[in-house]
This record gives structure tokens, C-alpha cells and sequence, in this order.
């Protein structure tokens, strides 16, 4: 007789239950614009941050109420951006995909440690140590902050530099902002050359303290016929809008500090 | 407790013993002086001479920027070589004023002329200090005329010269207290004229005898006492200072003047006297070249601007048969590495030290995961808890850092690291975690 009752007692409470969910449900239902979970699938889903809004979801619900391009995510590819534009009935716009570019080629080989540092392994604390480690002030430490932002695994130190893997990266910019040197710039992919040092001192000062240094002869300047190239402080500088990607310069810099990617 | 001390606090190897007997003996610099622009807090000076000047030892050769700024003086006569960005001993670079050194020491016109303080009004010092750019030469590089200009002068209790001198090997403020305390106790005098309700102290610590007895002797029929308080670091900082004499604790967006005192280093007070008196611009300071790599340990009185390359040859260079494996601007607790010598001596820099061994080096290869013996949360003098800091400055809980554990109290007195069993950077981590917080409130 007992677990009759128990029985009853269970199903009468299950039913009571179950219909006031149906009864919340229906009364107290959001809409949601559905254009937003298929947006949001055609997002990668790594919540990375790039776009500068609060993860994926974030940025679709924005695509969707306008408030963003349909080309918000930096990392997505042309065809899901096509995708979204289609959804959401914005403009898809030109997106060319943009991969990080580490620009030093100062390794172990090229230059070496002035100081013997010890203390925190990240770049960040090692400038806030105040001294310069490298003989050259501008370079690459090499201890990894970039490393630590990139999500993809696509940034590794090699003999001391950071070297960007340009298949894994996704052009996120986490490394770029991580970076106490300033030395990640995004470059847009079909632009296959760039410029590898940073160092803003004149020549001679420049061949002292690193062989893989950009001496500002300006030889690549005199090559390009878009006008892409500027000398700035000492160092080159391709301005990527200009840039046709010929490869000119490259061929020309007397100490391949312009490199072919 | 004992009355003479502040909570917290480590006991590092003092090695004062190695200059502690060295006279302050005057330097001539021998090549170019170099005369950075940024040798304050607050904004750097604006240079008013070009390449090519003819310059004098006294001369304004930076004017002050601002409120909160300091003028740079020539220390020495010549020519302007150049104006141009060079090395300070933070590795960074700044805008300098380099003068070829012509051997005269001509002085402008002017100094050197004796008045008596008393026939000077109060705006009258505060305006020579200020024009002989004087700023807080402990190592902060405060603007002096600022501190001597609070809210309400009425209401600072005390004037206090700071001769505690806590930072390991450094000796010159104990030489100058030794040679000099008749300047220093008449400096305390005219810093009283201009707060009337307060009381005039010199803190010692309990280490430099010698400099306690020259001060008791100089301090006799006047209105300053000698305070000596317990060997300890850091003792010297302002805020353990304030907390020992009056026991009321000094927080982050509070003046020391808010707590009625004024804390100036024996150095300063001295150069105080000297402008006001002698209207004698800041040109000279105490210095300390030691440590266990220097060949003579030795105190100069050098001329601002000198280049460290020539102080440590003037102090016999590298000691034969060791082969030094750090330098550092300071004192080894608080002080800056040096990755080369030729950084000039700014106002505030106090000393050279040369460590024949690297200590934090050996430490760190014996670097183990925190222990959590809490020691550090012992010795902290500002009362934090370095061991949870740590935690979420590593998480990057910046929030939980900032407003839970209160890290930006933190002076970096580096205490933690020093007692840390564990060898665990703890000093760098909350420097580093301290200047990304206010990088991201600056940005807003």
C-alpha cells in the first residue's frame, strides 16, 4: 500500500511541476532573433577577444542588431564573413586575412646578451627591470610574453626571437598587445614581404650591436615603384596599403633585413 | 613593540663596514658631465641652453616645467656640446644636456654670498630652494619648495631629517652627518621658521654611532633632538619614519603632511641650508662607490652630472682578482642594475655598489613553488600579505590585488623577496603588477 501512495505522491508532484514549467515557459518567453545562434556558428568560437567585445556570442548578438560590420571578427575567413553578411544583411566588406609578423631578427646569432638577467620569465617584467638585456635596446627579448597571449599556439621562441607559425595564426593581435617592445605588427596576408628590425639607431650604431640589423640605406626605397616604402628613424617601413606584394625590395636589401615570407 | 621601531621589517647583511670609515672626499669630474632633464618627479625641465653656450658651475641650465618640476643646474663651467636623449641608469633613455667640463668652476654670479637667514621671509626660502632646483636626494627626487608648501603649515607636528640610511653597504649619509652636522641641524632650523607649531628630530639609526654623537653634539642649545631608532630595513622609507616617530600609518593618496610631518633626507636638509644661506644651487651631492667588487671602498662629494664610469676608476675600479657580476645604482635592496657605466649621477642617486656575486642570481636557480610559511605577510612593513598577492598577481586578479589585498600599498622595499625561503621574485612581480594596474586606470 505504501508505495502506492509514494508513487502518487511522486506523480501528482511531477505533474504539478511539469505543467507549471509549460505555464512559465510560454508566459515568460524572450525572444531571441534567430539570425543570432546562426551567426554565432559561423563564428570560429574561441572567445579570443580580438573584436573588442565579450567573446563570440557577444559580437554576434552586435552583428545582428548592427552595431558591428559583418566583418567584426578579424580572425574569421571571407566565406563565413559572406555567411554572416548574407544573415545579418549588412555589407560583408573586404576582409584580408591578417597574420602577426615578429619584426626582429636579432637572435642568439645575430646579437647577443649584454646583461645576464635574472627574475620573472616574461618580457613584460624583464622590461620593467630597466636595463636593456640584448646589446640592442629595440629587439626581441625572448622571454615569451607573446608566447603566453597567443591562443592558437602559433607564436614560439626560436634561438631567443619569436617567430610567427603563418599557417596556425589567426591574426587575433593578442601577441601584438602583449608586447612591451612593440614589435608585432599584423600584416595582411598576400603581402608577402616585411621589414625584420625594429632598431631606431643610425647605421653604424645599428651594425655594432646586431648583423640582422636594418641600416636605413634606403636601397629598398629607391626599388619600390608603388612608393610603399618610407624611412623612418633609421628603419624601413612598408605601408601595406600601397604594398602590391612585388617583392622588389627584398630582393635588393643588402642585408636581407626585408624578408620574403 | 619597542617604541623605536615600526612593524615588520627584515635584517640584511649590512656591509657598511667596507666605507663606513671612508671621508667624504670632493670629486672633480674629468670628461663631459651629462645633466638629464628628468632628475625629478613630476615633469622634466625645460633645457634653456643651446648647443654651443657658454655655461657657469651655478648657472639654470633647465628651467622647471610646471608646479610640480625642478630646475637642472650646470654643476660645473664649459660648453654645450650637445642636446640630445641619453641613458639614464633606469636603461631608458631622456633628454640630457651634455657640457664639456673647462676646469674653472667659474660661478655665475651671486652664490656664495652669505646672508642671514632670519633677515629672509618665508615665500624668500621657499623661492631659494626652488631656485636652486633641490629635490628629495634619498632616491624619490621629489620636488623640495613643493613639500615645503602644504595646505596648512600650521598644522605639520614635525620636521624630521631622515639619517636612518637603512639600504645595505651605503655610507654617505653618515659621513656628511659626520663632517657636516653643524649644516644639517641650522638646515632643520630654517625648515622649523617656516612651520611654527612643529618639532625639530634627526633620525639615526642605531648603526652609525659616530654620526649619532657628531649630531647630539651639534644639536646642543638648539631645538632639534637626535632620535635613534633600531637598526632595520627599511627604515628609511618615509612611511616607516612617519610610523616610528608619531605611530600613525601613511596610505596611498595621503600626504605626509596630512599626518603633520614633513620627512626630508640629511642630504637635502644640507643643500637647504646651502641655497638658502649661501645661495648655493644644488650642484654637488654625497655619494658612495662600494660594494665587495671595488678596489677602494670610498664617499666623494661629486658634482651632479659626473659620469659612474669615473667614480668607480676615482674608487680604484674593479678590486684585482674579482670579476664583479653586478652593478646597481643604489643600494642592492631598492637600487637599479646597470648594464653599462656611462650614466651620469642625477640629484637623486646616492650611491654605486659593485657585488662581486650576484646573490638574487644563486637565489633564483634555488627558486621552489611558495611554501606558504607566510613569513613574507611577517616582514612586510606595510602591513600586506605578500604570499595571497603573489597568487593573484600571477592569475592576474588585478581587481582582487588592487581592492581585497590593497597591492598598490606596496612600496617595494623589496623585504618580501629578501625573506622568501622559497627564493620567489616577489618584489618584481608586484612592480610589474602595480605598473600594468595603473597603465590600464590611465587609459581609463
Amino acid at each position: 500500500m505504501a508505495i502506492i501512495i509514494a508513487t502518487v505522491v511522486v506523480a501528482v508532484i511531477g505533474l504539478l511541476i511539469g505543467v507549471g514549467l509549460v505555464y512559465t515557459g510560454k508566459k515568460f518567453y524572450v525572444e531571441v532573433d534567430e539570425r543570432i545562434p546562426q551567426v554565432r556558428e559561423c563564428l570560429p568560437g574561441n572567445n579570443c577577444g580580438a573584436c573588442g567585445f565579450a567573446g563570440c556570442d557577444a559580437v554576434a548578438e552586435a552583428i545582428v542588431k548592427g552595431e558591428a560590420p559583418a566583418n567584426a571578427c578579424p580572425v574569421n575567413n571571407a566565406a563565413n564573413n559572406a555567411k554572416i553578411a548574407e544573415l545579418s544583411g549588412a555589407e560583408a566588406g573586404e576582409s584580408i586575412r591578417k597574420v602577426a609578423f615578429v619584426k626582429c631578427a636579432g637572435d642568439c646569432h645575430a646579437t647577443s646578451n649584454k646583461v645576464n638577467y635574472v627574475g620573472i620569465d616574461d618580457c613584460r617584467a624583464a622590461v620593467m627591470a630597466g636595463i636593456s638585456i640584448w646589446e640592442c635596446d629595440y629587439g626581441c627579448l625572448g622571454y615569451g610574453s607573446c608566447v603566453k597571449a597567443c591562443q592558437y599556439g602559433a607564436i614560439r621562441v626560436v634561438d631567443g626571437v619569436a617567430i610567427v607559425d603563418r599557417k596556425k595564426c589567426v591574426g587575433c593581435g593578442m601577441c601584438a598587445k602583449a608586447c612591451p617592445k612593440g614589435l608585432v605588427e599584423l600584416i595582411p596576408e598576400n603581402k608577402e614581404v616585411a621589414v625584420r628590425c625594429s632598431n631606431k639607431d643610425r647605421g653604424p650604431e645599428t651594425k655594432k650591436v646586431c648583423t640582422a640589423g636594418c641600416i636605413g640605406c634606403k636601397l629598398c626605397t629607391k626599388q619600390c615603384e608603388s612608393d610603399a616604402i618610407t624611412v623612418e628613424n633609421n628603419v624601413a617601413h612598408i605601408d601595406y596599403e600601397k604594398c602590391i606584394g612585388c617583392g622588389k625590395c627584398a630582393d635588393k636589401c643588402p642585408a636581407q633585413i626585408i624578408h620574403r615570407l | 613593540m619597542s617604541k623605536n621601531t615600526f612593524r615588520g621589517g627584515v635584517h640584511p647583511f649590512e656591509g657598511k663596514e667596507l666605507a663606513k670609515d671612508a671621508p667624504l672626499t670632493p670629486y672633480l669630474p674629468k670628461g663631459d658631465l651629462v645633466f638629464l632633464l628628468n632628475q625629478h618627479i613630476g615633469k622634466p625641465a625645460q633645457a634653456v641652453v643651446k648647443k654651443g653656450d657658454h655655461v657657469l658651475a651655478g648657472q639654470v641650465i633647465g628651467e622647471a616645467d610646471g608646479f610640480v618640476s625642478a630646475n637642472i643646474i650646470s654643476s660645473v663651467s664649459g660648453t654645450v656640446k650637445d642636446v640630445r636623449k641619453c641613458k639614464t641608469v633606469l636603461g631608458t633613455s631622456a633628454m640630457g644636456i651634455i657640457v664639456e667640463n673647462d676646469g674653472q668652476y667659474t660661478l655665475a654670479e651671486g652664490i656664495g654670498v652669505e646672508t642671514d637667514p632670519a633677515t629672509l621671509s618665508n615665500q624668500d626660502i621657499v623661492n631659494r630652494v626652488k631656485a636652486a632646483g633641490i629635490v628629495g636626494m634619498g632616491g624619490a627626487g621629489f620636488p623640495t619648495h613643493v613639500k615645503l608648501m602644504p595646505k596648512n603649515p600650521e598644522a605639520i607636528e614635525y620636521v624630521i631629517a631622515n639619517g636612518a640610511e637603512c639600504e645595505p653597504y651605503i655610507t654617505c649619509d653618515d659621513q656628511l652627518m659626520r663632517s657636516n652636522a653643524a649644516e644639517i641641524v641650522k638646515g632643520v632650523e630654517i625648515m622649523l621658521r617656516l612651520f611654527p607649531n612643529a618639532q625639530g628630530m634627526v633620525l639615526i639609526e642605531e648603526n652609525k654611532p659616530e654620526a649619532i654623537a657628531a649630531m647630539k653634539a651639534a644639536c646642543q642649545g638648539t631645538a632639534v633632538t637626535v632620535k635613534e631608532v633600531k637598526t632595520k630595513y627599511p627604515q628609511g622609507g618615509e612611511r616607516s619614519i612617519i610610523s616610528v616617530v608619531t605611530g600613525r600609518h601613511l596610505k596611498l593618496g595621503v600626504l605626509p603632511a596630512d599626518l603633520g610631518c614633513i620627512v626630508d633626507n640629511v642630504t637635502t636638509i644640507r643643500s637647504i641650508y646651502r641655497a638658502v644661506v649661501f645661495n648655493e644651487p644644488l650642484m654637488e651631492r654625497n655619494f658612495t662607490v662600494s660594494g665587495e667588487g671595488t678596489a677602494n671602498p670610498s664617499n666623494f662629494n661629486v658634482r651632479i652630472g659626473t659620469m659612474m664610469e669615473e667614480l668607480l676608476e676615482a674608487a680604484g675600479g674593479f678590486k684585482e682578482g674579482t670579476d664583479p657580476e653586478k652593478l646597481i645604482c643604489g643600494g642592492p635592496m631598492m637600487g637599479f642594475p646597470l648594464a653599462n657605466l656611462q650614466v651620469p649621477v642625477c640629484k637623486n642617486n646616492n650611491a654605486l655598489t659593485v657585488l662581486a656575486k650576484d646573490p638574487v642570481a644563486e637565489a633564483q636557480k634555488q627558486m621552489t613553488a611558495c611554501l606558504r610559511c607566510g613569513r613574507c605577510n611577517h616582514v612586510c612593513p606595510e602591513g600586506l600579505t605578500p604570499q595571497q598577492m603573489a597568487v593573484a598577481a600571477e592569475r592576474k586578479n588585478y581587481d582582487r590585488y588592487e581592492n581585497k589585498l590593497y597591492g598598490l600599498e606596496c612600496i617595494a622595499c623589496g623585504s618580501c623577496t629578501f625573506i622568501c625561503p622559497a627564493k620567489r621574485p616577489l618584489m618584481q612581480l608586484f612592480k610589474q603588477t602595480k605598473a600594468e594596474i595603473m597603465a590600464a586606470k590611465r587609459k581609463g
